[in-house]
């Protein structure tokens, strides 16, 4: 571990300066995983700008939707009550996210920037683009049952760990991001991540400087009928094998819209919209279902110790369909 | 022997009765100091840089950046260690160390595992110390490393002897191929299994303080004080009894730190480069490569029948990676041969070297994965003959020990059966597999028979009675966190006749008698015969003493005439006719009075000499019976097969283990064996690289064990049993038998649930999914 600077920043401005005059300088929220990649010599930060006395917080339910200050805390948004009745997806995701001390101290925007669990980046001794660009991707070829089959490119196959994001890219969640200059922008969270390609160390399109301030979810009717289903390998505390982000808007008796997005097997939170566009004006029967989730894993590209993902994508897919109606 | 007292119940006494741990209080408190706790004066800090590599060799070794870091005192490497009278690294060397590991880090330039130790660099502070680390320059030239037994260029061979010499490599009864190839039914299957690692939740760790040249102490996270001090005394030339090792609390170990391995001897040799106390703690990840690990195997159990299910053959085979230097292999096949009546029987094993470190034993080493093989094939052989899984296993009961000829000392596994079958409700099982649904999930349920042996062991223990009614009893053993403390506690109280909280109980320190490690099950029967018996060592004494002391109502008689029972000394014929020890002892000046005595565990205790001459491999049967403790597991699971998840939702043991010493520490025992063993069987597994030979999952977010929600609630229960052939407690040890057989329930109640036999553990949601697929 390096020696490092601290500083608590009192306003957004004062933090986003201190971020942009600083390459190696990183936010600190609740920490859970900047501790751990710098303990374990992932990253080596010169300095940590503790943004937790910023004030990003609030939880509010408008007509137009869910905003959520970016510092909440994942336990704070999974458990409010406007969330659970109006966004179930996304207190489920969070729930089943991490364990109840992590989701303690993790604040919602640190989670949508957490880093890869693929075995290959976290140990400094293996090769890795994504840690060390050009130095190559052992899990191509290696121990890859954890890692993506969507998304992926011959440098990088690593999966997003966020239960969170999957939910959020469902419900076509936007970010407000907030810039030295004290400007704001709006990006959907779909854009938000990198694909890897040929550049896996860049993962989102953060500006030098910016901060995630806040997150909107704008409200649907299949926001409110939604839900996230996980499968892991064991019943709590683990990523996810595959998980799956749903909402339906069932009317008369016919899909009149649809949200679907998978986890656990994209290098970014993986929104099918085939999938979406299947369902609707279909009734919402198991078979119908299952013929659309067969189109989500169309451009799935497993490799050995993965391919059990193309399926189980298919039926936690189904599954997490026929729970939500 | 029939010679020495055997324990009996007291009436109203502490033995059996499930008191709260003695030591909970400092443990909650945080008064408990763990062996990484001591904060000596000047103490600093050790941290490995270890190679990326896991083959070739170091071709230059830069420390000078590290050795400027501010607060850096030495960087140690194979360049610089101080040099060791013996090291593992020759056989001979290895044998008198008792080491596990044929190699010694440091001592060489050579890499032959990934996370090798190449530097060892101490400082002020933890922090200095594990940045300088960091700093430290290594080039390699590498080579390909050899990650398993199943790669292309694995040469396997057959070893003379497993584990370390302990184990034949090679048995046979009869002849089982000719018994197989004529059987009516014949069954073969092969099991896989993955790296293990033991995981404990308190990592491996070292202190090491030189007081003076020839005064060395070490506060170690060990199994085994003495062992430690041995293994030190051996490397670092020095007599035993100026090393002192203490270890006051553990917080688990499962056979990790059963053995001493390098980290010990490097943190030694630190601090005597720095000349100030050295403190190195593991690393989590360090933890996968330092002090071994359960090897990656295969089995192929065969298994001939007639057509009623009745053994006529049983071949086992074996094949498993080792490391460079050692022929380590977990004889499984011991219980194989133990559990059923089968007239012919063979077992072989068959390793390759690759560039691994050494493996261990971890917590029922041989029994854990020889149960998964041979009970699943005989719940396979169940389904072939159409009956239940309890009526196959009784149709080949074993009504003695058909390896060794050995009438049992006891054996309950009948009784298991039944309590287990009734508290489970067995009953309402169907038949058929894959027939019972719950909703979406398929019910299935399972059982499987446990069995652990008892161990040729002995140890030493001291007790001190004050003339005021209080007692300190102590024994150089350790508490791994299971209850030592606190049974001892209790066998003492019960012993000397003493209010529990007038007694107290020491362990982990050589200064005390020597007692074994805390493995093998051995500790709990072996300890608590040494505490009675030198409890038994001060009334002798006494006795000595009244009948010669001319106030005594005892004056002059026999001793052998003279009896006690609650600290009152009284004739045997006129029990009025007497008085308590502390009146015996205030007249005769006498403040305290000392009881030492050794108590002998297993075949040494029904003979002493042919336990002591016998073979290593055959010690355990040097005595007149075959001791072992049985069980009875059965678990009940919900699969869901669209997603491939399993979860247990129903458990029950039923062990059979002579004297239990504390119901609920023994309960705990077994619940916690019990998890251990689902874990085996549903998540835990170290993935090695196929390429690097290097772990991809060294953390306890890619190892995964059980957490709360994958445990149902358990019971357990133990069958009353009286073995007098054993020890003089007559106890059995629980500790590894509550894992034997439990991988195998969960894959027996799956196969029930499911209709699909999965034999690679462990049986994750891909493997239940791709089964599903493939049918």
């Amino acid at each position: 571990m390096n020696n490092f600077a601290y500083t608590q920043a009192a306003s957004t401005k004062e933090a986003t300066t201190a971020k942009e005059a600083d390459k190696q300088a990183a936010f600190i929220g609740g920490g859970t995983t900047l501790l751990d990649i710098m303990k374990s010599n992932i990253e080596q930060h010169t300095l940590l700008i503790d943004i937790n006395k910023l004030a990003l917080l609030g939880i509010t339910n408008a007509a137009e939707g869910l905003r959520i200050g970016a510092l909440e805390r994942m336990s704070d948004v999974g458990e409010h009550p406007q969330v659970v009745q109006n966004y179930p997806v996304i207190s489920q995701a969070l729930l089943a996210s991490a364990s109840p001390q992590l989701r303690n101290m993790a604040s919602m925007g640190g989670n949508l920037l957490q880093k890869t669990r693929c075995g290959y980046y976290r140990d400094t001794a293996f090769p890795c683009n994504k840690r060390v660009p050009g130095s190559g991707c052992p899990a191509q070829q290696g121990d890859n049952r954890n890692l993506a089959i969507f998304g992926t490119s011959p440098s990088c196959i690593a999966t997003n760990a966020s239960d969170l994001a999957v939910a959020l890219v469902a419900l076509e969640a936007k970010l407000t991001l907030e810039n030295p200059k004290g400007a704001t922008r709006t990006v959907p969270l779909a854009d938000f991540y990198k694909l890897p390609g040929s550049t896996p160390h860049l993962e989102n399109h953060l500006l030098p400087g910016e901060l995630i301030t806040a997150i909107t979810v704008p409200a649907a009717a299949h926001a409110r009928k939604s839900h996230y289903l996980k499968v892991r390998d064991r019943a709590s505390y683990a990523y996810a094998l595959v998980s799956a982000a749903v909402g339906l808007d069932v009317q008369g008796g016919t899909i009149r819209s649809a949200r679907v997005a998978l986890g656990g097997v994209g290098t970014v939170p993986w929104r099918v919209p085939a999938v979406e566009k299947a369902l609707v004006g279909k009734a919402p029967t198991e078979d119908n279902f299952r013929a659309a989730a067969a189109l989500a894993v169309r451009d799935a590209q497993p490799r050995e110790h993965n391919k059990f993902k193309v399926e189980l994508a298919q039926r936690t897919l189904v599954r997490a369909l026929v729970e939500v109606i | 022997m029939d010679t020495e007292p055997q324990f009996f119940d007291q009436p109203g006494g502490y033995v059996g009765k499930p008191l709260v741990r003695v030591e909970g209080r400092e443990k909650v408190t945080g008064k408990a100091k763990y062996a990484a706790e001591f904060a000596l004066p000047g103490l600093t800090y050790g941290v490995f840089t270890t190679s990326p590599i896991a083959k070739g060799k170091i071709t230059r070794i830069d420390t000078s950046a590290a050795a400027r870091e501010p607060g850096v005192l030495a960087v140690l490497t194979h360049q610089n260690l101080p040099k060791l009278a013996k090291t593992p690294n020759d056989p001979q060397g290895k044998k008198d160390i008792g080491a596990p590991m044929g190699f010694l880090p440091l001592t060489g330039d050579e890499i032959f595992y990934a996370a090798q130790p190449v530097a060892l660099v101490v400082a002020d502070t933890l922090e200095h110390a594990t940045h300088a680390a960091t700093l430290v320059q290594v080039s390699y030239q590498k080579s390909e490393p050899l990650a398993n037994f199943k790669q292309p260029k694995a040469e396997l061979f057959d070893p003379e002897k497993v584990q370390d010499g302990k184990q034949k490599g090679h048995t046979r009864r009869g002849e089982p191929q000719a018994a197989f190839a004529s059987a009516p039914i014949q069954l073969t299957a092969t099991y896989n299994h993955p790296v293990y690692n033991h995981n404990p939740m308190e990592p491996g760790s070292t202190t090491a303080h030189w007081e003076a040249p020839d005064r060395l102490t070490i506060y170690e996270s060990t199994q085994g004080v003495t062992r430690t001090q041995s293994a030190v005394a051996a490397m670092t030339g020095m007599p035993r009894e100026q090393i002192r090792v203490i270890t006051k609390y553990l917080g688990g170990g499962f056979g990790c730190k059963g053995a001493t391995w390098p980290h010990t001897i490097l943190t030694v040799q630190a601090a005597k480069a720095v000349g100030r106390p050295v403190k190195l703690m593991l690393t989590r990840e360090q933890m996968f490569t330092s002090m071994g690990h359960r090897e990656d195997q295969e089995q192929v159990m065969q298994l001939g029948a007639t057509a009623d299910g009745k053994l006529t053959s049983l071949v086992h085979t074996k094949k498993s990676t080792t490391s460079p230097w050692d022929n380590y292999a977990e004889p499984n096949s011991k219980i194989v041969d133990l559990l059923y009546a089968s007239p012919t029987f063979e077992s072989s094993y068959e390793l390759a070297r690759a560039n691994v470190m050494t493996s261990t034993f971890m917590r029922a080493p041989g029994e854990a994965p020889g149960s998964f093989a041979i009970e699943c094939s005989m719940d396979d052989l169940a389904y072939r003959v159409g009956v239940d899984p309890i009526e196959i296993r009784l149709r080949n009961y074993a009504d003695h020990d058909y390896g060794t000829g050995q009438p049992w000392s006891s054996k309950s596994l009948k009784q298991c059966y039944a309590r287990g079958a009734e508290l489970f409700g067995w009953n309402k099982r169907n038949p058929k597999p894959g027939a019972t649904r719950d909703g979406r999930y398929l019910v299935g349920m399972g059982m499987a028979s446990a069995s652990y042996p008892v161990h040729n062991s002995s140890g030493t223990a001291r007790a001190r009675l004050y003339a005021d009614g209080h007692a300190v009893v102590q024994a150089g053993a350790t508490d791994l966190g299971t209850g030592t403390y606190t049974v001892m506690t209790q066998v003492a109280a019960d012993s000397l006749g003493l209010p529990i909280e007038k007694v107290r109980f020491e362990l982990g320190d050589t200064l005390l008698p020597t007692a074994p490690n805390s493995g093998g099950s051995v500790a709990a029967g072996t300890v608590s015969s040494s505490v009675y018996l030198a409890c038994q060592d001060v009334w002798q004494k006494l006795i000595k003493a009244a009948v010669i002391d001319r106030k005594s109502p005892l004056y002059r008689a026999k001793p052998e005439d003279v009896a006690v029972e609650k600290g009152r000394l009284f004739l045997k014929k006129d029990p009025k006719k007497g008085e308590a020890f502390g009146e015996l002892m205030k007249r005769g000046e006498m403040t305290d009075i000392e009881g030492m005595a050794q108590g002998k565990y297993g075949s040494g205790y029904e003979d002493t000499a042919a336990a002591k001459n016998a073979d290593p491999t055959q010690k355990d049967q040097a005595g007149h019976h075959s001791m072992h403790s049985f069980g009875a597991h059965f678990c009940e699971v919900r699969v869901d097969m669209d997603l491939g998840t399993i979860r247990v939702s129903k458990w029950v043991s039923v062990i059979g283990a002579g004297r239990i010493l504390n119901a609920q520490t023994a309960r705990s025992q077994i619940i916690g064996g019990a998890i251990f063993g689902i874990g085996s069987a549903l998540m835990e597994e170290t993935i090695r690289d196929q390429n690097f030979s290097r772990y991809t999952n060294a953390d306890l977010a890619g190892y995964h064990v059980p957490v709360n929600a994958d445990i149902p609630d358990m019971t357990v229960e133990f069958v009353e049993e009286h073995d007098p052939h054993i020890n003089a407690m007559g106890v059995k040890g629980i500790g590894e038998i509550a894992m034997v057989g439990v991988a195998a329930a969960v894959a027996n109640a799956v196969y029930h649930a499911t209709g699909k036999r999965l034999r690679d553990l462990p049986l994750t949601p891909d493997k239940v999914l791709m089964a599903g697929l493939n049918s």
